[in-house]
């Protein structure tokens, strides 16, 4: 088989079902497709141990916050590559800012400890069954995940900045 | 000192998903071990790493490293800036090789704009892509010997990596944290004097290094000190998510250059050096090959440098000459909304990764249209394979565990960002 996006989308759905594997696109030749928090792991295990897949190099992952997306607030993005076919791809799935918990990864990948510490750290997600899930580039005391939209990087209330031109 | 290395690992059973946090537990409340604070600031480690570790006499038992000590939050300032206000903070990441950083990050807003810049600027970013992965090959070797003992090699080389510096400094001003490059191909062309100081450089510099390649490859104290210390399969080392030429020396060929070819790799004709059993010796000579390949690579680069624009025709995101911007209304605007960071970029999502000194480094971009990037995630390779170094060292000794540190080339500033 060869590897294009639309095969391999077909296979995951074949596999995983549509309502699993939601809303492909491609926006750079990576194709890109949601997931759901319970479908994630034994997916990235499926890329894994299929043969004719072979995805067992987790590129990286982080976090991304949508604050105007109810219900939909966080956004974890897994990427991944094949080294033996040099094919990418890339898994999204959202979270609830009231529930915003991710199975681990590191179970599979080594490297997904401190990627997920990361993100843990820098947007409050919660990534069960960790082995040691702190943070990890902050301070420990730090009461707040700082890459959160809503804790902007400059101080609002600054009145030295105002810029009537261009209201930043 | 490599065997002993082996027969301790072997007892120290890890369950590979759990890792050294496991140890680390194990070794608790051991009051028979000794606990040693290496870092965050020790002379050894150059760089602000730390690692607290267990000691039973020279045998380290287990490792916490410490990060974030210089975590400047590069990835939160970037959704604040405008474009071309992030380069400056990407020099800083890995400060050994800055243009590719520079370039890398170019790249990306470069897919995501839709821009194809020309010819000559994508062989000129090569030429100086491949100088900062000498710089950064030759820092990291020559560390190398430092802390097997071996001072005045380092010191020696140290010259070429200044002479390298001359020649950033006459493309872009800079000689550290660069700036190099512009969004849509280079701020300036290829004076004449730049292409000499390269060519002077291509002259000069394989006697230097081989001199220093002399004096360390087939060196009977330099081998045992290195030799089958700390090693990595491949396999672990592709869980561990490592890259570069750490990944190389431990027998897997991946390299982004060739792998997904940008700025005309595919023009040119290198070789992908790979080792075998991943351990410090290998990391050596990978990074060894790689400098003599980069050099070849730069020698074809110069030689057939094409013809035309040094950047692409993309006025609204290319800062016009100034002379224009003192005489035409047009280039006043661009270069004001430029400056300014009134230009809008398009939605999208892109990912684009080069081949780093030390690795794959991605820059993963989501824009939602406007003047900043939404989100802006760098892939550092060191921070992701920095995390199997407790590993790595774990029943070696504390000397070998420095060498260990230097000879995975951890920067401090890619680490943290």
């Amino acid at each position: 088989m060869e590897l294009t996006n639309e095969n391999v989308l077909g296979l995951l759905i074949d596999n995983f079902g549509e309502d699993h594997i939601r809303d492909a696109y491609d926006p750079d030749g990576i194709m890109t497709f949601f997931t759901d928090r319970d479908t994630i792991v034994p997916l990235i295990q499926y890329l894994y141990d299929e043969e004719s897949l072979q995805i067992r190099f987790l590129t990286t992952m982080c976090g991304i916050h949508y604050p105007d997306q109810k219900e939909k607030e966080l956004c974890v993005m897994y990427q991944l590559h094949s080294l033996r076919h040099n094919y990418r791809v890339r898994i999204k799935v959202y979270l609830s800012a009231a529930d915003p918990v991710m199975p681990t990864l590191t179970h599979l990948y080594a490297t997904a400890n401190w990627m997920e510490r990361e993100t843990f750290d820098f947007y409050g997600i919660i990534f069960n069954g960790h082995p040691n899930l702190t943070r990890i580039l902050n301070v420990e005391d730090m009461e707040y995940h700082p890459m959160l939209k809503q804790y902007p990087l400059e101080d609002q209330t600054r009145e030295d900045k105002i810029d009537t031109f261009f209201g930043r | 000192m490599a065997t002993e290395t082996k027969d301790i690992k072997a007892t120290t059973a890890l369950e590979d998903h759990k890792g050294y946090r496991e140890l680390v537990l194990q070794h608790e409340n051991d009051s028979t071990l000794t606990t040693l604070n290496l870092g965050p600031t020790h002379p050894a480690t150059h760089g602000i790493f730390q690692n607290i570790l267990k000691m039973d006499g020279e045998i380290i038992k287990s490792a916490v490293p410490t990060i974030g000590y210089i975590h400047r939050a590069f990835e939160k300032i970037a959704e604040r800036r405008p474009f071309y206000q992030i380069t400056p903070l990407t020099d800083r990441m890995n400060y050994c090789s800055a243009p590719i950083n520079n370039m890398g990050y170019h790249m990306t807003v470069e897919k995501l704009l839709g821009i194809t810049i020309p010819k000559r600027a994508q062989y000129i970013r090569v030429i100086m892509m491949e100088l900062a992965r000498i710089s950064d090959h030759l820092i990291c070797n020559s560390v190398i010997g430092v802390d097997s003992g071996a001072l005045t090699g380092f010191l020696y080389v140290m010259q070429e990596r200044e002479k390298i510096y001359d020649i950033y400094e006459e493309v872009c001003g800079a000689r550290l944290t660069t700036n190099m490059g512009r969004i849509g191909g280079m701020e300036r062309d290829l004076s004449p004097k730049a292409i000499h100081l390269i060519e002077e450089f291509l002259v000069r510099f394989p006697k230097v290094w081989g001199e220093f390649e002399n004096m360390l490859t087939r060196n009977r104290i330099f081998i045992d000190r290195t030799e089958g210390v700390s090693p990595i399969s491949a396999e672990r080392a592709l869980n561990y998510g490592f890259t570069g030429p750490n990944l190389r020396a431990a027998g897997v060929d991946y390299d982004v250059r060739v792998m997904n070819p940008y700025s005309s790799y595919e023009d040119f004709d290198f070789e992908i050096p790979v080792g075998t059993n991943g351990d410090i010796y290998d990391r050596f000579m990978v990074r060894n090959e790689e400098i003599w390949q980069s050099l070849k690579i730069i020698k074809q680069a110069v030689t057939n440098l094409p013809e035309g624009s040094y950047h692409a025709d993309a006025p609204h995101y290319y800062l016009p000459p100034k002379q224009a911007v003192y005489t035409s209304m047009e280039a006043l605007i661009y270069h004001f909304k430029i400056v300014m960071g009134e230009t809008d970029a398009p939605k999208g999502e892109v990912y684009h990764s080069v081949e780093g000194g030390n690795g794959e480094l991605g820059f993963y971009l989501i824009s939602d249209g406007g003047r900043s990037p939404y989100r802006l995630h760098f892939r550092r390779p060191c921070f992701i394979y920095y995390q199997a170094y407790s590993e790595l060292i774990v029943g070696s000794q504390l000397s070998d565990a420095i060498l260990t540190l230097s000879s995975l080339n951890v920067i401090a500033g890619e680490l943290d960002s």
